[in-house]
């Protein structure tokens, strides 16, 4: 499962579908920045050359943005709300070999 | 070293390099796509929007962001193929089936995620390139990320 935080929901629309919303706690956000190590570069050097994916690097980005998330439901957590509602995700080269991950919501409190 | 057994090395393991990749390459994006095209035909047929609307007869039972993304690299033979490309301008082809295979995977591994939704909403697509070396360089690999609400109704 994507997001497995035990008490924050969290969604891509304007509100939890089914729930309404009876507070707003302003936006949460959670980034990791993440570079790609030795080991996984040498393998991705030599995909660069016959093609396909990456498997080392679709999981070191999945991770990365599952951490992001967690760090924005814990911001959420500590201002009081339940749920983060109109989720975003960007991605960015911020340096050569290292990728930042973000990932912004609005916290709420649902019903 | 003999300049002749230098000027070979120089010249024979790119043109080696380029041949592996026309042909190796093409034989990975040929079976990527057979893999798309078959998961596509038998994926449960559930409805996929991007507009933010559910069905208001309804109740909701259940709702989970769910994401899933694709890392792919180009090959040798594409590289050098769309470098030229580039330089030409216009369309490059060589880029094309690269970042459609991406975005076609990932929307195929958000339906493995969504598990026994009955619908998924507002989804969004997007792609970055993640390992540019030096800015205005050509990307070797892309990400692609597909991410939806998966909405499961009250029966």
């Amino acid at each position: 499962m994507f997001v497995d935080h035990p008490s924050i929901e969290v969604s891509n629309l304007e509100t939890i579908p089914g729930r309404t919303i009876v507070a707003h706690f302003g936006v949460v956000t959670g980034s990791t920045v993440r570079a790609k190590n030795f080991g996984k570069d040498f393998l991705a050097g030599l995909r660069n050359i016959v093609g396909g994916e990456l498997k080392e690097y679709t999981e070191l980005l999945q991770e990365a943005r599952h951490d992001a998330v967690m760090r924005m439901c814990e911001q959420a957590q500590q201002v009081g709300a339940n749920a983060v509602v109109n989720v975003r995700f960007a991605t960015s080269a911020v340096a050569s070999g290292a990728a930042e991950l973000y990932v912004y919501g609005t916290a709420v409190e649902v019903r | 070293m003999p300049l002749e057994l230098d000027l070979a090395l120089r010249v024979g393991i790119p043109v080696l390099l380029v041949a592996l990749g026309f042909f190796w390459g093409s034989f990975v994006e040929r079976r990527h796509y057979a893999s798309i095209e078959r998961r596509e035909r038998e994926r449960r047929p559930i409805p996929v929007t991007n507009v933010r609307e559910l069905d208001r007869n309804r109740r909701v039972a259940r709702s989970q962001l769910v994401s899933a993304s694709v890392v792919v690299s180009v090959d040798a033979f594409k590289a050098m193929v769309g470098a030229i490309q580039i330089f030409f301008g216009g369309r490059v082809r060589a880029y094309e089936s690269l970042v459609d295979r991406a975005r076609r995977e990932a929307i195929l591994r958000l339906f493995d995620e969504a598990g026994a939704a009955d619908t998924l909403v507002n989804l969004r697509v997007e792609t970055s390139m993640i390992d540019q070396n030096e800015p205005g360089a050509n990307a070797t690999s892309i990400e692609a990320l597909a991410y939806a609400t998966a909405v499961e109704y009250e029966s």
